[in-house]
């Protein structure tokens, strides 16, 4: 039968022998790897520093760990812990047999560990076959999850999106609508539509009418702050929400620089077009709080009495032209002048 | 069938005969994909329509183009990591062909719905090899016999690799190891960092 300290060798390249005084005795092949030159002869708790489950200061206090797993760690070598079982040999001394644990993985990046570094026995190329193998499934998935994402977001876009003029639509005015109904935020709501943009399509053709429709998105950007939200909310239809705005002076003039912008004569594709704009509004904070499609619809009211008046004109809605179009008193409009 | 074996066929036919060859490959093969992507499922009925269209397009036999896509593997950067998983299977390409018993079950652990044919391996005499690869998907032993030339040639082994056809239902690979010393060995470390340095 082969000799105990012939056997460890032969089978754990990573044990330790202490001797009756707790001095290492002999270590396993692969510690050489590790930057420890033949530690024999070096007391055990001076090269190796015990956490837990306590920390012994002597071989008495090592001894009464029998049994136990260990978790330890070279002094020269803090960042790679190991984990050991500590064997009673029988004649006063001490046997550890200790692993790398999961630390396995950051050992053979220091150490450039090979095979032969583990007993034959250790799944530990298993461990690091599948570590890499994982790794690079993982980046494949991440790969495709950012793809996917970058699709969604495209089509969410998309979906928020005008084709024609790259302003939002109806979509995404409902949605505004909503976050606004969720937010303390006061705002104002301007409803517009076009005078003669059904003669236009009618006589020049859908051609002219899409661009006679761009032209009309681009003079609203110019007049619009960065987080006031333009809609096409269809056809000749269009909805501007500016939170924060609610000073009916700067609102007047913003409707008076629409209408009189959209309103100037212009040459699209050879042709003289000429339109005009109506457009009615509604302020959030000129009344008791109420929801924003309230307000939608307040600011469509408003748009409907500023047509009665003619062409190019604008109205800020008042409750006396009531809630819905239906309610809305012919007689009662008050003509109010640009 | 898993995406990974479909984005190989898809990369390789990309990268080797260029975007235009496999855009034209799918096109003929009139499949409702157009590109794969490595972390999806597919029928497994595409593999075969997909190869024969490539048959028609790359205008060479279906046994060549699944043994170059086995050697495009383990040569190409993109998949550095193919070749040093194969690695993992020994020290030397004996090593490795032992082990190829056990590579379908460790790739089943490290991608789960990856599943590869079982392989049986037979050192008939001292360095001659016999591999029996179960015959679905029909042609992986052609891949194999790519991979493994390739891999003969990453440890500097002179080897000899022959598709002998079916058998019983599955596919006869031999192999004669015929001198172990013959070129360097491209060497292989553990560690990626290190590992890194030979790629």
């Amino acid at each position: 039968m082969i000799a105990a300290p012939a056997l460890l060798r032969a089978i754990r390249p990573l044990h330790v022998c202490i001797g009756p005084t707790g001095h290492i005795r002999q270590v396993g092949k692969s510690f050489s790897k590790l930057g420890i030159n033949d530690p024999s002869g070096c007391r055990f708790l001076e090269v190796f520093e015990i956490l837990r489950p306590a920390r012994p200061s002597s071989m008495s206090d090592l001894r009464r760990l029998t049994g136990e797993v260990l978790r330890l760690r070279l002094r020269q070598e803090p960042e790679i812990g190991f984990r050991g079982l500590v064997i009673d040999d029988e004649a006063q001394g001490l046997i550890l047999d200790l692993s790398f644990g999961i630390a396995v993985v950051d050992a053979v990046q220091r150490f450039g560990l090979t095979a032969q570094d583990f007993a034959p026995g250790d799944l530990v190329m298993e461990l690091l076959f599948l570590q890499e193998a994982k790794s690079s499934a993982i980046a494949a998935s991440f790969s495709l999850n950012a793809r996917l994402n970058g699709a969604r977001l495209a089509a969410e876009t998309d979906a928020m999106t005008d084709g024609l003029t790259g302003l939002h639509n109806r979509r995404a005015l409902d949605a505004a609508l909503a976050r606004l109904g969720q937010s303390n935020t006061e705002y104002a709501i301007l409803h517009m539509d076009l005078d003669r943009f059904k003669q236009v399509n009618d006589t020049l053709g859908h051609g002219i009418g899409d661009s006679v429709l761009k032209r009309v998105a681009l003079i609203l950007r110019s007049h619009t702050r960065q987080d006031d939200l333009l809609i096409r909310a269809g056809g000749d239809e269009f909805v501007i929400v500016c939170p924060g705005l609610t000073d009916h002076l700067r609102l007047t003039e913003l409707a008076i620089r629409l209408i009189s912008d959209i309103s100037e004569p212009a040459q699209i594709d050879g042709q003289d077009v000429t339109i005009g704009a109506s457009i009615g509004i509604a302020v959030s904070a000129a009344t008791a709080r109420c929801d924003p499609v309230t307000h939608l619809s307040r600011a469509d009211v408003a748009l409907y009495a500023a047509k009665r008046l003619g062409r190019g004109q604008y109205r800020f809605w008042s409750t006396d032209m009531g809630e819905c179009l239906a309610s809305l008193d012919l007689e009662d409009a008050q003509p109010k002048a640009m | 069938m898993h995406g990974l074996i479909f984005r190989t066929l898809e990369a390789f036919v990309s990268d080797v005969f260029g975007p235009d060859h496999w855009t034209r490959a799918v096109a003929q093969a009139d499949l409702p994909v157009t590109s794969f992507e490595a972390m999806l499922q597919y029928d497994a009925g595409y593999f075969p329509t997909l190869l024969e269209a490539c048959v028609t397009v790359l205008d060479r036999p279906g046994s060549v183009i699944l043994e170059d896509l086995g050697a495009y593997l383990i040569i190409h950067q993109n998949h550095a990591s193919v070749r040093r998983l194969m690695r993992f299977g020994g020290d030397t390409f004996a090593e490795l062909l032992q082990s190829l018993g056990d590579l379908p079950d460790r790739t089943r652990l490290a991608v789960s719905g990856l599943d590869l044919p079982s392989i049986l391996v037979q050192e008939t005499i001292p360095q001659s090899f016999t591999i029996q690869c179960a015959d679905n998907p029909i042609g992986f032993g052609h891949i194999m016999v790519g991979l493994l030339r390739a891999m003969a040639d990453d440890y500097g082994t002179l080897a000899l690799l022959d598709h002998r056809g079916l058998r019983n239902g599955a596919e006869i690979i031999e192999v004669q190891v015929i001198e172990t010393d013959f070129a360097d060995d491209r060497g292989f470390s553990l560690s990626v960092a290190h590992g890194a340095h030979h790629q």
